[in-house]
């Protein structure tokens, strides 16, 4: 860190606006600056432009209406989300999901992360100013979004779960398109590696750049890849396995130091991780039903429950209060980027106003998660 | 740390008739402690030593007050505690800002749209609603909601 040269803080401080509209923010996020110079003093995140009221909205909808909802907070890794919800309420009504439904699930899920982790890949890059990544890792990612498109029917805002399993069967073109992209990306991991992982200047960027080690981790409760980068191997897939996470076997890979580098590296290594699950899940993938008979409207018991998945970016819950209606009482989207994000007021200042695209960006954040 | 060692920590703040264990197969928390609003600042650093993580604070309003939920977990074993405050409406609780760092934004988050005030909270800004909004969208007087209950309809205590 450059705490070291920085001056006193002097008369010629001022504030610089990051956002809200900035090419590097990925969404409506206002960076409120006091800088010195080049070096940042204070940070202060702006948050709220796309406030939604997911939660208000919640709680005058059916269990059922609210099902979309869910995957439109985190638009990058909404099949996940969207998971998450319909397992929360499954376990509050003691629904039981088939299994050939949880595999199912648990393909598009990782799909989805892959997806999730592509974007973030080329954007992030591209952000330090390579171009060519993106357009690699964008071609990459096309193919997820044709697969998830055939058996969801969107492309990006997937609300393919139902209660008791999921919307629509997979077919065995959606089994050999899996297939092939499980292949094809591990054949693109050598280019990956040399265009990116061993380039010197994207090293010099990332390398040493906006460390956020163990502690400062856990006092704002940053979860995900920011976690695992510092040495943590916390995931909720294997602290709490839901679905058919037991069953699979996996890693979780983690870094050392916590700098943008190993965020890096956590995530590559991720997606590969994720290639693993999907390739055992499609072999296990058992026959059967895909959905539950569940009753037109579900009425959980009374009382509150929470349920934690594991998203792209970190540990998502929801805690929901029932009073035995169809209604939710109270429904609370515990999203990760929340305290991913609120650590930059303690990682930016000391830094340069350079470095804060390689921070922000390998922090991963979507905005409309944080605002909801 | 083990769920044990947190339990050890907490039972030395709260009273033991408090802590109820709850189905973690069933609810997906282990541990509810009901808490009045003085002995917040002394459960979240309990929670501390025992190194948990704030994984959220968040409220629900009743007819007879609002209720916050503070929520810790372990990263190295599930350990989820709710801790539970029965509020009455007006009354103001203790920041733990100073505890968990992430406490500053989920108690911005809480008071906007509650309109529960935290005492020395740093900054107790509105956080995702325009900085002029003059009302509470939470509180179930406010907008559309299908209905407003107490907590013994709820939690029928």
């Amino acid at each position: 860190m450059a705490n070291e040269f920085l001056e006193p803080i002097t008369e010629q401080t001022f504030y610089l606006n990051m956002g809200p509209q900035h090419p590097s923010t990925h969404g409506v996020l206002r960076l409120f600056l006091k800088l010195d110079g080049e070096y940042i003093v204070e940070a202060d995140p702006v948050i709220g432009y796309g406030h939604r009221g997911h939660e208000k909205m919640a709680e005058s909808h059916l269990y059922e209406q609210f099902l979309p909802n869910s995957s439109r907070m985190d638009y990058l890794a909404g099949l996940i989300f969207n998971h998450g919800y319909v397992a929360a309420i499954e376990k509050m009504a003691g629904i039981e999901v088939p299994p050939r439904a949880e595999y199912i699930r648990v393909i598009c899920a990782e799909l989805n992360r892959i997806s999730s982790h592509l974007l973030w890949f080329g954007t992030y890059v591209m952000d330090l100013g390579g171009f060519t990544p993106f357009l690699y890792s964008f071609d990459d990612r096309e193919n997820i979004l044709d697969i998830l498109d055939r058996v969801s029917g969107s492309r990006l805002t997937y609300s393919y779960c139902r209660f008791g399993g999921v919307a629509r069967d997979v077919d065995d073109e959606f089994i050999t398109a899996t297939h092939q992209f499980v292949e094809r990306l591990r054949s693109r991991w050598d280019d990956y590696h040399n265009l990116v992982t061993k380039n010197v200047i994207f090293i010099h960027r990332a390398k040493d750049v906006g460390v956020i080690n163990r502690e400062l981790a856990l006092r704002f409760g940053c979860t995900g890849p920011i976690l695992r980068a510092a040495g943590v191997p916390y995931d909720v897939r294997k602290a709490e396995p839901y679905s058919v996470y037991s069953e699979l076997d996996f890693e979780i890979p983690t870094g050392t130091k916590g700098d943008a580098l190993d965020r890096y590296l956590v995530r590559v290594q991720e997606m590969e991780q994720s290639l693993h699950i999907i390739e055992q899940a499609l072999e296990r993938l058992p026959d059967g039903a895909i959905k539950a008979a569940v009753p037109h409207k579900v009425r959980p018991p009374r009382g509150d429950y929470y349920f934690a998945v594991e998203s792209a970016r970190g540990a998502v819950g929801f805690y929901i209060v029932s009073d035995g209606t169809s209604y939710p009482y109270r429904l609370k989207a515990r999203v990760p980027s929340y305290g991913n994000l609120q650590v930059l007021t303690e990682v930016l200042p000391g830094t340069l106003v350079a470095d804060t695209i390689s921070i922000l960006g390998s922090i991963d954040i979507v905005v409309p998660e944080v605002d909801r | 740390m083990s769920l044990e060692d947190l339990k050890e920590k907490l039972s030395k703040v709260v009273e033991p008739g408090d802590m109820v264990p709850r189905d973690y197969e069933k609810d997906g928390c282990l541990l509810e402690i009901k808490a009045r609003a003085d002995q917040v600042e002394a459960v979240a650093k309990a929670a501390r030593e025992a190194d948990c993580f704030l994984e959220s604070i968040t409220a629900v309003d009743f007819t007879n007050g609002p209720q916050i939920i503070y929520q810790f977990n372990s990263c190295t074993i599930v350990s989820r505690v709710l801790v539970r405050v029965q509020l009455s409406r007006g009354e103001s609780v203790v920041s733990i800002g100073s505890i968990y760092d992430a406490a500053l934004w989920y108690e911005r988050e809480v008071f906007e749209l509650f309109g529960i005030r935290f005492d020395n909270h740093p900054d107790l800004r509105r956080l995702l609603l325009p900085e002029d909004a003059d009302f509470y969208p939470l509180l179930k007087d406010y907008g559309k909601v299908h209905a407003f209950r107490s907590t013994e309809e709820i939690y029928g205590e």
